[in-house]
């Protein structure tokens, strides 16, 4: 990289910068196409409010956790461990040479995003009670959300550069939020709803989030027809189907 | 046990029927819908699960009467994000299509509540020995519980059992005849969510089945005081 910071792997320009939003709410929305974050889903999903809480508590810890946990991975840890990956800027320049602490990177994460979530609530308790008495209980509950995790991790396999994941949490936030607060509407109207008796509970709100991940498979169109997910048991999971990159080049 | 709590027969046993991770308690749903669609990927998955599973059981025991109550979260985490980086590199060294396939879902391990919950409930409070067989019972639970799932979706949505488990075209068994017009959705993300709710639906269904006969009360509860019975006799 020439510059010290690396903004994004993709060029910045307004038509990737949307692609991206869209593809990461919409498309490949956390919930409903790599089913992380389903914890949530289906326990706070019950009312609207707290679906609306929960989301923005999400959105919040997860843009933080981002930017640390790859300004931690940027400057010393490295992902040497994905194709494209490189070495920590300040451990080699202090060691001289390239290391690959990259095995360090899924302790120092899971420790990073304890971390953040304690000072989050801490800092938010202090200078803005109202914000604290909003996300309230579901602060702490967010440090085990994989939903988290899955969002620095993809940062780190993609190789994104800082701008990218601030875009890209930000978007997998908001994706998230739109995913609990539909299923928050749909679940209101559930409660009326005659279900058979083995049915009732989880069951029939999986079964109703796949209908609603039937509907976001639709999306999918909205980058055309080389966005469609191979039907192919050998090809690979959707987790690796696309990368902004490859949207970006498409 | 002294303190009332199970021993380690009836852990290793209710963690494969009467308090299975996925169709009872609804934990460590995460893995559960997203590897699931090839078996390979699934077996995979619930065995990388359950060696995490049994060794931060195992480290949590021997750990568990130096354990302060406000930081046992962290050293559960720590613990098990340790494992997980040894699980995730030995993938990566021996199985690297597989590993390359599951992707980010093996770190993802660490926030699987499953183990937490084996940690908390179980771990932290009884000795290596029935650690050990609690967390063998429930990761066992959990592979029964994968398989089945990705069994449905492979078979329905792509006519083979196993296929891929040695790299595209490996050991693959084809069930159904080339003829049968396959599901591909149950394959696609919304396959998951259905496959999972008719299964657990069908659980439910027997559970209830069950209920009739034996007694009145709490559907969960009663369930597996039967099967529990069930399995000692």
């Amino acid at each position: 990289m020439s510059t010290l910071l690396p903004l994004a792997a993709i060029e910045l320009s307004i038509t990737n910068v949307m692609l991206l939003i869209v593809s990461t709410a919409l498309i490949n929305n956390f919930v409903l196409h790599y089913f992380v974050g389903i914890c949530p889903f289906i326990g706070v999903s019950k009312r609207l409010d707290t679906a609306a809480g929960m989301g923005a508590a999400v959105t919040f810890v997860m843009t933080v956790a981002a930017i640390l946990t790859k300004t931690v991975t940027y400057f010393v840890t490295g992902n040497m461990n994905v194709t494209g990956g490189q070495p920590g800027v300040l451990t080699t320049m202090i060691a001289g040479r390239a290391l690959d602490l990259s095995f360090l990177n899924y302790v120092v994460y899971i420790l990073v995003i304890a971390g953040a979530v304690q000072f989050v609530e801490m800092y938010v308790r202090k200078f803005f009670p109202p914000l604290y008495k909003a996300f309230g209980v579901f602060l702490p509950l967010i440090t085990t959300n994989c939903a988290i995790l899955f969002a620095t991790l993809m940062i780190m396999m993609q190789n994104m550069g800082f701008a990218e994941t601030v875009i890209y949490s930000i978007a997998a936030g908001i994706g998230f939020t739109i995913a609990i607060a539909i299923m928050a509407g749909l679940r209101e109207e559930l409660d009326f709803a005659d279900v058979p008796e083995p049915l009732r509970g989880p069951a029939i709100t999986l079964i109703v989030a796949g209908i609603l991940a039937l509907a976001f498979l639709g999306f999918a169109g909205v980058q055309g027809p080389s966005q469609a997910e191979p039907a192919d048991a050998n090809a690979p999971a959707p987790a690796h189907v696309e990368t902004p990159e490859a949207d970006a080049a498409a | 046990m002294a303190n009332g709590l199970p021993g380690p027969t009836t852990r290793f046993f209710n963690g494969i029927l009467p308090e299975n991770p996925v169709y009872r308690q609804i934990l460590g749903m995460c893995p559960v819908l997203a590897v699931t669609n090839t078996m390979a990927g699934a077996i995979t998955m619930a065995g990388a699960t359950a060696f995490v599973l049994i060794c931060a059981n195992v480290i949590t025991s021997l750990l568990r009467n130096a354990l302060k109550p406000h930081l046992r979260i962290l050293v559960f985490t720590l613990t098990i994000a340790s494992f997980v980086t040894i699980a995730d590199r030995t993938l990566a060294a021996f199985l690297p299509l597989m590993s390359a396939r599951l992707g980010p879902y093996i770190p993802l391990i660490i926030v699987n509540c499953i183990i937490i919950c084996r940690a908390e409930v179980c771990a932290s409070k009884q000795g290596v020995g029935t650690a050990f067989f609690d967390a063998a019972g429930t990761g066992l639970g959990f592979l029964l519980a994968l398989a089945s799932i990705s069994l449905v979706r492979e078979v329905l949505g792509n006519g083979t059992v196993l296929s891929g488990w040695a790299g595209p075209g490996g050991l693959g068994l084809r069930v159904l005849p080339e003829s049968f017009p396959t599901w591909n959705l149950l394959l696609l993300p919304p396959g998951a969510f259905f496959t999972l709710g008719v299964l657990m639906g069908l659980v439910n269904w027997y559970s209830l089945a069950r209920k009739r006969r034996v007694a009145q009360g709490n559907l969960f509860t009663v369930g597996a005081e039967a099967a529990r019975a069930e399995v000692q006799a």
